[in-house]
């Protein structure tokens, strides 16, 4: 003090060595957030590597695929560009062009490469997403380049007609650029015409909104049907005494220490059309042995087995939100003059929001992702929109596509989210 | 890997002796399958040539090839892996080329092309075992015998649920199989558009029967739950719980689809030379009918179809077990790696969508 | 105000029993009468029962045996909401996510009354408590002081006949709960309503009651205003528990009714140091029955001035308090006999260790039940 009121120039506190208070208060501070970061270092990288990273590969390659530019020497690691004089002549010539003598001579040379680098088979799979049969077309073509003669258009197509096929030159022309939007025009049921405009696939091959709309609503069926029956117990849990409530909760989490595997299997056996329940309402003459219920390998055996594996996750942060509402909250009301209705209504249920919102989201959120459960019990109509992205993960090996539906499922969810923030508000989450 | 270590040292051992021991390390799946080649193929290879075969196993032998040949570091000479590995690694530059003269004629002397299955025989690839997708019926459920693929798609004939694996691959086939297609116009039919059409109508008659299997171990079980009364199925899976486990399965041969496990030499391998002589060994009519007695994987030979033995419980036939045996082929189709190369993603889309219609 | 005719009686306990596991009694054939405008007070050490009494008038408990009316009314089977009994919480209970205005307005809108007469009510409320400026705060933003008022408002912007308090003053620090405590009693009285309230703080129930029930094990030991519960305990836990209090135990050797100065007989009681007392016998037997002499500290002059009652005594321990000093002194063989010495002239001046005579009135001494 006594230094600051006589140090005119310095209007600031200054430390009992002189040194101003602002500089020695920081200093001290660097020092424990340095440390403080260094604490989460750890954590941080760890979520870089194996979470950022990650989605903005996946994010990347749902727009961005070198399969028919670029071919990597799997001994060197080097890159040699592929497809150059056709991605040239693409230059040359703007879309819709007919593909004349240059354009097929130039695709001949291309091919040529392809059969040194070996490199047909990639690029005839680039293609191949958005024309079915090419790849063969290329692996051909390259493998007979060599001995094709001028004129190179004739030589081709006698070769194989389909070398002519417009919609060829217009997935080629498309695929010579790294960046395309066709793997997400794909996840949305459209595709290119020979023309290069946008329309929808052949109704028979109409899927991926299908799929995301059957998503969405079993998930909104099974998020609420999960808050139904989560909602009491949770209730119960909270209101019961503590060594009661223990074992109660035992009970609950006791799926959570179940392989999810045998929790299926155990759902197969108790719903399938020999199952338990079945027999069950046999014996008892509910059903005649004819008539047994189909309750498995369709959607309703999706929707019940999903929704116990996911009751849990609804459970626990409902617990979390009702165990610390008073219980004299309720009384307040009853002694105001409300019914016990109302009372659950304007006082306990209000107050219970957060955790629905909560576990709303937690369960909503793992429905839309999940493919095990629908893989095994989901039949043909209880298939969701995860198990086409395993499939193009693991089959296919479409990784674009795969990447182009995942990132539509994961802007769907964002929306969502926002929606859900602007509604809720996301302050108002209460995970326990 | 302890093999390695315990020959290395054994190698070392013996390095001050005159002649250095001559090898070939061949890489497998493990387990049971394994063993079979072990017995069957390197014991004999090794007895006959003094070369001594090094036996690793993988998950799948097909990666490490990847690794090894991008790395430069290539340990392994000879691997066995699946169709499709073997073609993608073919077309991706990884493997040697094998020259289909090497292998051995059958012992009536036809040449090895014509003696191995149609489609056995690739560029860097020489398939050893077919297994097949096969359908297979539960005898204490069905009413009658089924016989042929069409039985299976005919639920007047034979009332109850049918398991059919969720893809279309090999579903396909069978419908156009089951609708009178012979099993060589098949992938030509399924080429064209009103071919694709004619399958799916075909599946259409049985839809709501139908309980979809995703994994190999599920269809024995539907099939022993009675939760189906047929089921397409991999032939061994059923072997094993018909055998093995004494479920009353049977399996009907007619319409099977086979697929091949193929030997492939990784382009670098250090032992090359030996690589070739002991795939020329072990696709031989002999060694592949020796294999078939340990595990119920058929010969890729149909000259190999009449030496097979028995089963190791010392009662069981192999030989009518095989997908390869005679009376088997009669209406088989080998699986068209190409079309599917070509075809997987549309079809399956619309199977997708026709799934979920 | 005390209640004598049980016939005018507004809320009446009528041997009421309470059990909650079927082998032992919370409350134990209760009964009470308060009267309109009354203001009681249940107070007693935690698990009495008296938080339980409250339950069943409130209607959150229902009475194992016996019958609660309100107005006469037997109020057994009618549920909590339709009694009209306002409620404050020991927690408050403000309903989180409403605002205060929220908050008062509920029981008027339950009741199904119109806007514009709410807002009016409300308004009132708050002013009452000296809210008004803070209707549209959440309950979050007020302090403890201010969240019991608008508590007490709430419990009374209905107009209820009856308020139950259950230990409203518990969470506020001792200054604000002595300005509340006014402020209660002021309210009481202004409006004429009738107020059960619950603590187990005596001060705050001396200060506040008409009428005190001191609850203990399940019953009330003693139902008095609080002069006579501090000057007249009946009992032995009564003088215990209200008040500091110096406890001498003993053994009654005589009983003289001839004593003309108290209306009670006086007992002559043989202490355990063998020297005897007199006391006035107020719940002992005849001689030869134990008893315990109790005397208020205040009650007893250090003096040499001989009596019937005097005996030496030893200073133990001297604690200063400003107004007066603390002696803890040895009476009888009793360590723990404390006597009030005011700080004034003309007052002997103690030391530690001295030894010095204590005496007091046999009037002030009472002989209660052995404990």
């Amino acid at each position: 003090m006594v230094d600051a009121t006589t140090n005119p120039t310095n209007t600031g506190l200054t430390t009992a060595d002189g040194k101003p208070l602002k500089a020695a208060l920081a200093h001290a501070q660097a020092r424990s957030r340095r440390r403080a970061f260094l604490l989460v270092l750890p954590l941080l990288l760890f979520i870089v590597i194996t979470f950022i990273v990650p989605i903005g590969q996946m994010l990347k390659r749902s727009v961005y695929n070198d399969g028919f530019t670029v071919q990597r020497n799997l001994t060197t690691g080097e890159k040699t560009p592929i497809m150059v004089n056709l991605a040239k002549w693409f230059d040359e010539n703007p879309a819709g062009t007919e593909p004349d003598e240059a354009a097929f001579a130039a695709l001949v040379e291309d091919l040529k490469q392809l059969k040194e680098l070996r490199a047909a088979g990639q690029a005839g799979t680039r293609i191949n997403y958005e024309l079915s049969g090419s790849r063969s077309l290329f692996t051909q073509g390259a493998r007979k380049a060599k001995k094709l003669q001028p004129p190179y258009k004739e030589a081709l197509l006698e070769l194989n007609p389909k070398w002519n096929d417009p919609k060829l030159w217009q997935v080629m022309r498309s695929a010579s650029s790294n960046f395309t939007g066709t793997f997400f025009l794909a996840a949305t049921d459209r595709t290119r015409d020979a023309d290069g405009n946008i329309q929808s696939v052949e109704e028979n091959r109409q899927i991926y909104l299908k799929l995301f709309w059957r998503t969405l609503k079993l998930s909104v069926l099974i998020t609420v049907l999960t808050l139904i029956l989560a909602y009491p117990i949770a209730h119960l849990l909270a209101t019961l005494p503590l060594r009661y409530s223990n074992l109660l909760m035992i009970f609950v989490l006791l799926p959570f220490w179940t392989s999810l595997l045998v929790r299926t299997t155990s759902w197969m056996i108790l719903l399938q059309s020999q199952g338990v329940l079945n027999d069950a309402m046999v014996a008892m003459g509910l059903i005649s042995d004819g008539n047994r219920i189909q309750m498995m390998y369709n959607q309703t055996g999706t929707v019940i087995a999903m929704t116990h594996i996911l009751l849990p996750f609804m459970v626990l942060p409902l617990y979390s939100v009702m165990r610390p509402i008073n219980p004299s909250y309720v009384r307040a009301a009853r002694s105001l003059g409300a019914t016990s209705w109302t009372a659950f209504r304007r006082i306990y249920f209000p107050q219970t929001v957060p955790g629905i919102a909560a576990g709303g989201l937690l369960v909503f959120i793992l429905a839309v992702g999940y493919y095990i459960t629908p893989a095994l019990v989901g039949g043909s109509d209880g298939t969701l929109i995860s198990n086409l992205i395993a499939f193009h993960m693991q089959k296919s090996l479409n990784w674009s596509m795969a990447a182009a539906l995942a990132s539509l499922l994961l802007g769907g969810i964002l929306i969502l989210y926002w929606l859900y923030d602007r509604l809720v508000g996301i302050d108002n989450l209460k995970l326990g | 890997m302890k093999k390695i270590l315990i020959l290395t040292t054994a190698l070392t051992g013996f390095a001050f002796a005159a002649t250095a021991e001559e090898e070939v390390t061949v890489m497998s799946w493990g387990g049971a399958y394994t063993k079979s080649q072990v017995e069957a193929y390197h014991k004999p290879f090794t007895a006959e040539t003094a070369i001594k075969v090094v036996s690793v196993d993988a998950d799948n032998p097909a990666t490490p090839i990847k690794a090894q040949v991008e790395a430069g570091n290539v340990t392994i000479d000879v691997a066995d892996v699946e169709f499709s590995d073997a073609i993608r690694l073919c077309d991706e530059g990884l493997l040697e080329e094998i020259d289909p003269s090497i292998l051995p004629p059958a012992p009536d002397g036809t040449p090895a092309i014509k003696d191995f299955i149609d489609g056995a025989i690739q560029d860097c690839a020489v398939a050893n075992i077919v297994w097949s997708t096969v359908f297979a019926y539960n005898k204490d459920n069905v009413k009658g015998t089924p016989t042929s693929i069409a039985d299976f798609f005919d639920t007047g004939k034979f009332p109850g649920k049918r398991g059919l694996r969720k893809s279309a691959k090999a579903t396909l086939e069978m419908a156009l199989m089951a609708d009178g297609v012979p099993a060589d116009k098949v992938y030509e039919i399924l080429n064209t558009p009103e071919g694709v059409d004619r399958a799916f109508a075909k599946l259409d008659t049985i839809k709501d029967d139908i309980v979809w299997w995703e994994a190999g171990a599920q269809p024995p079980q539907l099939l022993a739950d009675g939760e189906v009364v047929m089921s397409t199925a991999y032939n061994g899976r059923i072997f094993n719980a018909a055998v093995a486990e004494s479920q009353p399965l049977e399996v009907v041969w007619d319409g099977q689809i086979l697929d091949f496990d193929l030997f492939v030499i990784p382009k670098g391998a250090p032992n090359k030379d030996n690589a070739m002589k002991f795939i020329a060994f072990a696709t031989s009519t002999k060694s592949l009918a020796d294999q078939a007695s340990y595990i119920s994987y058929g010969p890729a030979r149909k000259s190999s179809g009449a030496l097979v033995g028995m089963y190791q419980d010392g009662k069981t036939e192999m030989a009518p077990h095989m997908p390869t045996a005679e009376a088997n082929l009669s209406n088989a189709l080998v699986n068209n790696f190409e079309f599917w190369v070509d075809h997987d993603a549309e079809l399956n889309e619309r199977f997708n969508a026709w799934l979920a219609k | 105000m005390a209640m004598t005719d049980s016939g005018a009686a507004f809320v009446e306990f009528d041997r009421v029993q309470k059990s909650y596991d079927g082998e032992t009694l919370v409350v134990k054939d209760l009964n009470l009468q308060i009267a309109k405008g009354e203001f009681v007070t249940m107070l007693g050490p935690s698990g009495s029962g008296k938080t339980t009494c409250l339950m069943m008038l409130a209607g959150f408990e229902t009475a194992t045996h016996g019958e609660i009316r309100l107005g006469g009314v037997s109020i057994n089977d009618i549920p909590p909401h339709k009694r009209g009994i306002g409620m404050v919480f020991q927690s408050y209970a403000l309903f989180p996510h409403m605002t205060v205005g929220e908050n008062l307005s509920f029981p008027l809108e339950v009741r199904g009354m119109g806007k514009s007469e709410r807002e009016e009510k409300v308004k009132r409320a708050l002013d009452m408590v000296q809210m008004g400026d803070f209707a549209l705060r959440r309950p979050a933003q007020l302090s403890g002081g201010q969240q019991q008022r608008i508590a007490l408002a709430r419990a009374l912007v209905f107009e209820p006949q009856v308020v139950l308090m259950d230990e409203p003053l518990g969470a506020l620090d001792k200054q604000l709960r002595e300005h509340m405590q006014f402020e209660i009693k002021h309210l009481h009285e202004s409006l004429g309503i009738t107020v059960v309230y619950v603590t187990h703080d005596q001060s705050e129930a001396l200060t506040m009651s008409d009428r005190v029930a001191v609850f203990e094990n399940g019953r009330i030991q003693q139902l008095a205003p609080p002069a006579d519960l501090y000057e007249r305990p009946e009992n032995s836990f009564v003088a215990q528990f209200i008040g500091e209090n110096n406890k001498l135990p003993g053994t009654v050797v005589a009983l003289d009714g001839d004593n003309s100065k108290t209306e009670g007989k006086i007992a002559t009681v043989k202490l355990e140091d063998g020297a005897t007392c007199e006391a006035l016998a107020v719940k002992c037997g005849g001689p030869g029955s134990k008893t315990l002499v109790s005397i208020r500290p205040e009650r007893v002059s250090v003096s040499a001035e001989p009596g019937p009652n005097s005996t030496t005594a030893q200073v133990l321990e001297l604690i200063y308090l400003g107004d007066h000093i603390r002696c803890r002194l040895n009476v009888h063989g009793n360590d723990e006999f404390v006597v009030k010495v005011p700080n004034a002239a003309g007052h002997k001046h103690l030391v530690v260790g001295e030894t010095t005579q204590v005496t007091w009135d046999a009037e002030d001494a009472r002989a209660l039940d052995p404990l």
